[in-house]
């Protein structure tokens, strides 16, 4: 609050000793003006989600009305009882939906173990190679890290193709084990980020640990692992997130319903409406329902992400 | 335990070898081993539905120079990239000053990154309704205020831009954070002695922090160039009208990585497909070193 506006912090609190000088007037319009500017984006961003839940609480046929109040004109649960399955047909039938319902508890689930099994892995594996990159010494080895990052300048769709030939010919396609393949034992992103924590642990512990008698393993399991618990926290965060947003790769290895995962149902549930009407406030509900787990994660861990951000590009 | 074993165990490199084991596994058989067998793939006419393919040497090559959509998805491409990364990172510059300057909330800078977190298929659709020609609430405010609706995601002139702001509003949030972290390397003496000096705000703006942020600007270029050359998921989603082919209408966003998607998934031309990916992984690593090239990205002024 107190660093809100120069004049304010003279006007409201008059009993404080005048510390600082006056600002001269010029200066607190110019930041009253950045304060407007900085609260119009956040509004702007802010404004869309707010739509899509007016839109998903609203009826289909007062969408064709033209009604644009700030509320649902005629609020309703319909949209999003049709999505989870707990309307009846003729329910879904009067609120406008289509035969082709969007599978949203198996798309769900579906996305659920993707991003799960995909984070365990990723970050198992990823702060294992972390710590040999980082801690440990040995000939060639940033020889070997930068040959894993310039995998990083390897556009995703280069090695798409030859990845899913090779899940044809071992039989994963649309299978969970080949859906998380990839991603499993290592993004080039997870190991760089890593790496850059476990470079800034102190060695005394490690040394300590050493003159105990403690083997490599048992460092990294008692001593790395509880050290760095808050960025491997992050990186899990991080890790979940984006393996949730992955679109490209379950489309292509995994659009058998069994392992589709909700941003490829999503995706399906739109174009599976050719010239009809599009069922805007059922689609609009899906799309809040698919993106409620990543809004919760935030709303829990977000100041995490925030400040994790200034890593994920510099050092 | 045998005295050999423990040799073993206590060798760096072995103990190096086990820890990378896992991620050394997934490195050459989902990184390595796919590049090279995709560089081979481009030399082929692979099919994925056959799974074989057969030397045809630079046959590929010599059809991309020779194809018109290729090079139209290039020139879409590229006039995204140019409207998204102009106005993105300016925007995203103004945005991290601003905060630099006002506050160190994180519950501002939560807001806004919030649309980087968001799956880009729920922006697409997100913004493929607030955007429809006739039902969308854009385009009724626009109404309002007399300018009259636009078709957006339908028009071939205002695809691309559309695209490009929608990735803005995506991104914009994520990129200013960055810029963000740079600004608050910056030491703050730098700017008392400016001040000291009597530079105002937008002479300080042009003398300390933006020479002082090249090499962060220069990695935020590169990352946002980068990622919006292979824009995919919202192109999928958003375009081509409802059931259409993406990349509509009529070819106007096709992006090149729809276009290669189409040709290794739907015309069944993997070889082909393969070629492109090759042509534009090489054209990426040429923009990422010419960036950093221009702008120094890997000196800083700092030191």
């Amino acid at each position: 609050m107190t660093s809100t506006t120069a004049s304010t912090d003279r006007q409201a609190v008059p009993r404080r000793p005048a510390r600082k000088p006056r600002r001269p007037l010029r200066f607190r319009l110019s930041r009253i003006a950045a304060w407007a500017v900085l609260v119009l984006l956040m509004a702007g961003t802010l404004l869309p989600f707010y739509w899509i839940l007016r839109t998903a609480f609203s009826t289909n046929s007062a969408l064709f009305t033209g009604d644009q109040s700030v509320l649902p004109p005629e609020p309703t649960w319909i949209n999003f009882q049709r999505v989870l399955g707990l309307a009846s047909p003729e329910e879904v039938r009067a609120a406008g939906g289509s035969g082709a319902e969007l599978q949203f508890w198996l798309y769900l689930r579906n996305s659920v173990v993707f991003a799960t099994l995909v984070t365990v892995g990723q970050v198992v594996c990823c702060a294992m190679a972390a710590y040999a990159f980082a801690r440990l010494h040995w000939r060639g080895r940033d020889a070997v890290f930068y040959l894993f990052l310039s995998t990083l300048m390897v556009p995703p769709i280069f090695v798409l193709i030859p990845n899913f030939v090779l899940l044809s010919e071992v039989g994963l396609l649309d299978t969970f084990a080949g859906l998380v393949a990839p991603y499993f034992f290592m993004t080039p992103f997870m190991v760089f980020f890593l790496r850059q924590f476990f470079l800034g642990m102190s060695s005394e512990l490690e040394d300590a640990a050493r003159m105990d008698g403690a083997g490599h393993p048992r460092i990294f399991l008692r001593i790395c692992v509880p050290v760095m618990a808050a960025p491997l926290t992050t990186a899990a965060i991080l890790a979940y997130v984006m393996a949730w947003n992955e679109f490209m790769w379950p489309l292509v290895a995994g659009s058998d319903p069994s392992v589709r995962v909700l941003t490829v149902g999503l995706s399906a549930f739109r174009s599976g409406q050719p010239q009809a009407a599009p069922d805007w406030t059922g689609l609009m509900a899906a799309t809040v329902l698919g993106a409620l787990p990543v809004i919760l994660l935030f709303l829990a861990m977000g100041r995490r992400i925030v400040d994790s951000i200034r890593f994920t590009g510099l050092k | 335990m045998s005295e050999r074993w423990q040799r073993v165990r206590h060798h760096p490199g072995a103990v190096a070898a086990l820890f990378l084991l896992p991620a050394g596994f997934g490195f050459v058989v989902f990184y390595l081993w796919p590049a090279l067998r995709a560089l081979w793939m481009s030399f082929t006419d692979y099919n994925v539905l056959r799974g074989s393919g057969d030397w045809v040497g630079l046959q590929n090559y010599q059809d991309l120079a020779a194809d018109p959509l290729f090079w139209h998805s290039m020139r879409v491409t590229a006039l995204y990239v140019v409207l998204n990364i102009g106005v993105q990172t300016a925007l995203a510059l103004a945005m991290a000053v601003m905060m630099d300057r006002l506050t160190r909330s994180a519950v501002v800078r939560g807001v806004l990154v919030l649309p980087w977190l968001i799956p880009q298929v729920v922006v697409g659709l997100l913004w493929l309704w607030m955007l429809d020609p006739r039902l969308g609430v854009v385009n009724h405010a626009l109404d309002w205020v007399g300018i009259g609706g636009q078709d957006f995601f339908g028009s071939p002139a205002q695809v691309i831009p559309t695209l490009a702001g929608v990735n803005t509003w995506r991104f914009v949030g994520y990129t200013a954070l960055l810029i963000f972290a740079g600004l608050q390397m910056i030491p703050r003496h730098l700017y008392e002695a400016a001040a000291l000096d009597g530079a105002g705000e937008w002479r300080t703006f042009w003398r300390v922090t933006l020479p002082l942020l090249r090499p962060v600007l220069a990695l935020v270029l590169v990352l946002s160039v980068v990622g919006s050359f292979q824009v995919f998921d919202l192109v999928q989603v958003a375009t081509g009208g409802i059931g259409g082919q993406p990349g509509g209408p009529a070819n106007s966003s096709l992006v090149i990585y729809v276009y290669i998607f189409r040709h290794a998934f739907n015309f069944n031309n993997a070889g082909y497909a393969a070629a492109m990916s090759a042509v534009l992984a090489v054209l990426l690593a040429a923009v990422t070193f010419f960036i950093m090239r221009a702008l120094r990205g890997s000196r800083s002024d700092l030191a």
